[in-house]
């Protein structure tokens, strides 16, 4: 830690030197060159955020279909129609964040905790280590498509292998992988940590590479066991890396759109119907792009304040 | 943003045509629409005397039908020196959502394919033509093809599709599995007592003879055959209630549960897992869409077609058709429209050809040609061509269907809910949904 300060303390140059060059009086086109450098970014950011969001705004205050000549304009109701009990949107909505809610619950602890053991093992020295962190990364590189529909088939009830293998230990072999709860659940958390833990596991590798060394040599000769150094060294060291991974995988799962699309099907019923399916059904299937919208606005609001927390609960730790 | 057509596009349009018309205002209606006055104009669609042009034809034939279509592509290119014609797949569910995102960008095709329940939304929505003056110059009439969907490409007064088949619902029965259940594999159950007798005698033998299907679409499908077969509709005359929570629809899904609670089909049939368990000899009877004929041939089933077992008190059975459309292309080349004309001609007078990739083609012609008449396991389906039912032409009455009608029936076959408090629900859901989508596109 204290090697990382000095050479921050090195690198920052005093704030005065960064007015001008020799501290000349700053001119009016110097006072413009942090605009020019930032512009490129500026103005894809513009582009593909700033302006989308104030559209999607202005979308969701109207019945909106891209095709049809008429989009009248309804203000708010998009938004008051999904906190009306017997709206039409207003219980499949719920439903599915609901369903979005409990998919992150089951599905983010594993994709912390799961991840952050298979880097502490594959951070030892052992032979084939290459080989094992790039099978646990394999999955990863495959898109939701190709996991998801590959999943559906192993999970089917009747004919599918996981069921078939189960069979043969002599276990049940009906299970309702897809179709039945608390089953469906399992189908979907299950696959999604095969699929992605080897991106949080990477990310774990190196946090932990860049751990000093000498901390842990200073632990042992304090006496330190396994256990106390993991708690004492490899945690604090790994903070910041948590927050992301925390975060990341927050934001991931709440975007779950592809595993309960593919593997579930939203079955049963609706209720592994996860809100990103029912906004893209709404808004890209019925083309009612002003009340999906409205929802998109909702479900960003929530990650917002859960983003937030997240990041103060870290920083009120770090104090 | 609505699909103004400039003053230019709209002359350019009508000099093209030689005999084309162009609908004048008539005033009042669908007239009003811009799109519908934007007649498709040029060419008699006879023959193709034009430059030399390329048109892109899209269409969503991903399964055992895609290879088919690709080769009477294929054949009309190389046979018309002038035209060359690329065709493009998309799965069906993403095709109706590109399609009408490619016309609006001007990236369209120059012609498609679409089903005919979906063309009163793609109508209303402006992402097709009306083909009216298509018919006329083809000189097609309603006698030329099956009556039932010539009539159902008609929206507010104007035709949208040319009926290129019909793909009618129908029993497939697996001869191996039938025989080792001591049943005569060459004859399939018709009616109630026959199919459950079958089913009773599998039964007997550990054979799970009908997997029932819980979800969406194989599940609805059958269940709106046997809402029909019981006597009932969808919606009322109207179309501003749903009706499938009726007496018929309660005995139609009551029926389908009771298989799944008598044993006479596994609990929680998964997507196409039906179809799976038929393939490898572990299912007896499938009841799907005539497009698993070439699928279940290439699987090396040992099987049989039939008409739909009567299980309500009449004949009934679902049924879909692909239509060739116009997609509103903005400024849209004349000599495209003629060839697009000849090319919708040409495929449709060869469609027997087209009935090899497991359809029924909607021409008469066709459906008497030697061609089609060798084809027995499609022979066998499309007898049911006179009793076939559509969902009613209301711009949005799928999306009703997959909101409110699939989940509830999905439920009711997962045995966690009551057919009729499914039904039920689901009814007041669609309703609102109806009267949404009346608001929506009358706007």
């Amino acid at each position: 830690m204290a090697t990382q300060n000095v050479e921050r303390a090195e690198a920052e140059p005093s704030p005065r030197k960064g007015l001008g060059v020799g501290g000349r009086k700053p001119t009016d086109a110097s006072l413009l060159t942090p605009y020019v450098f930032m512009a490129p970014y500026l103005v894809l950011f513009g582009i593909f955020i700033v302006f989308p969001v104030l559209y999607g705004l202005w979308i969701s205050l109207h019945n909106w279909d891209y095709l049809l000549p008429g989009k009248p304009w309804v203000g708010l109701q998009n938004y008051t129609d999904l906190f009306t009990p017997g709206s039409v949107t207003f219980e499949p909505f719920w439903q599915s964040m609901e369903a979005t809610g409990k998919f992150t619950l089951y599905s983010v602890p594993l994709l912390v905790i799961i991840p952050l053991l298979v880097a502490l093992i594959l951070n030892q020295e052992f032979l084939g280590r290459n080989f094992f962190r790039t099978m646990y990364f394999a999955p990863y590189v495959l898109g939701v498509a190709v996991i998801g529909i590959l999943w559906r088939y192993l999970l089917d009830t009747n004919v599918g292998l996981v069921n078939y293998y189960l069979g043969q230990l002599g276990l049940p072999d009906n299970i309702p992988w897809t179709n039945e709860l608390p089953w469906g659940w399992i189908a979907l958390v299950g696959p999604t940590v095969w699929w992605t833990l080897g991106f949080n596991t990477v990310i774990y590798l190196a946090g932990l590479q860049d751990i000093d060394p000498a901390l842990y040599d200073a632990a042992k000769v304090d006496g330190a066991n396994r256990w106390r150094r993991f708690l004492h060294v490899t945690l604090p060291g790994l903070r910041p890396i948590l927050l992301f991974v925390i975060t990341v995988t927050i934001l991931a799962s709440a975007n779950v759109f592809g595993q309960a699309y593919l593997i579930t099907e939203g079955a049963p019923g609706d209720d592994t119907q996860v809100a990103i399916m029912y906004i893209a059904e709404v808004g890209l299937r019925n083309f009612k792009m002003g009340s999906a919208a409205a929802m998109s606005y909702v479900l960003a609001l929530f990650l917002a304040v859960i983003s937030v927390a997240n990041f103060a609960l870290f920083r009120y730790r770090e104090d | 943003m609505g699909r103004r057509v400039t003053r230019q596009e709209f002359l350019l349009m009508s000099a093209g045509a030689g005999a084309g018309f162009v609908l004048a205002g008539c005033g009042g209606g669908p007239e009003e629409n811009p799109a519908v006055q934007q007649q498709t104009g040029a060419g008699s669609g006879k023959e193709y005397n034009g430059p030399k042009v390329n048109l892109s034809f899209w269409n969503g034939f991903t399964g055992g039908d895609g290879p088919f279509m690709r080769r009477m592509v294929e054949q009309f290119s190389s046979q018309e020196n002038n035209i060359d014609v690329t065709m493009n797949t998309v799965e069906w569910p993403e095709y109706y959502q590109k399609v009408p995102a490619a016309v609006s960008s001007g990236k369209g095709p120059d012609v498609a394919i679409m089903h005919i329940d979906t063309l009163p939304t793609n109508a209303a929505r402006q992402v097709i033509l009306p083909v009216d003056d298509v018919a006329n110059a083809l000189k097609l009439k309603k006698s030329d093809f099956f009556p039932v969907v010539w009539e159902a490409g008609i929206y507010e007064g104007h035709r949208y599709g040319i009926p290129l088949d019909v793909h009618p619902f129908g029993l497939f029965y697996n001869k191996d599995v039938m025989e080792k259940g001591g049943l005569d594999p060459g004859k399939p159950p018709q009616d109630k007592v026959e199919f459950m007798g079958a089913l009773e005698q599998l039964k007997g033998k550990g054979i799970q003879g009908f997997w029932v299907p819980t979800i969406t679409p194989g599940s609805t499908w059958i269940f709106m055959t046997l809402l029909w077969q019981y006597g009932g509709e969808l919606y009322n005359e109207d179309v501003t209630e749903a009706t499938w929570n009726s007496d018929a629809g309660v005995d139609a899904l009551t029926w389908m549960v009771d298989l799944i609670k008598q044993g006479y089909s596994p609990k929680n049939v998964g997507q196409d897992a039906e179809l799976i368990a038929f393939q490898n000899n572990k299912n007896a009877f499938v009841w799907n869409g005539i497009w698993n004929i070439i699928p279940f041939r290439d699987a090396g089933a040992n099987y049989g077609t039939a008409p739909s077992p009567e299980i309500g008190s009449e004949k009934a059975t679902w049924a879909n058709s692909h239509n060739f459309v116009i997609p509103n292309k903005r400024g849209q080349d004349p000599h495209k429209i003629a060839a697009s004309k000849f090319f919708i001609s040409w495929i449709s007078r060869n469609s027997a050809e087209w009935a090899k990739a497991g359809q029924v083609p909607a021409r008469d012609s066709a459906r008497a040609s030697s061609t089609f008449q060798s084809l027995e396991l499609q022979n066998n389906l499309a007898q049911q061509l006179p009793y076939v039912h559509f969902p009613p032409p209301v711009p949005g009455i799928g999306d009703v269907q997959i909101q409110a009608l699939d989940p509830a029936v999905n439920e009711a076959l997962l045995l966690k809910k009551e057919p009729k408090a499914a039904l039920d629900e689901s009814a007041s859901q669609a309703n609102q949904l109806l009267k949404e989508n009346r608001q929506k596109y009358q706007a």
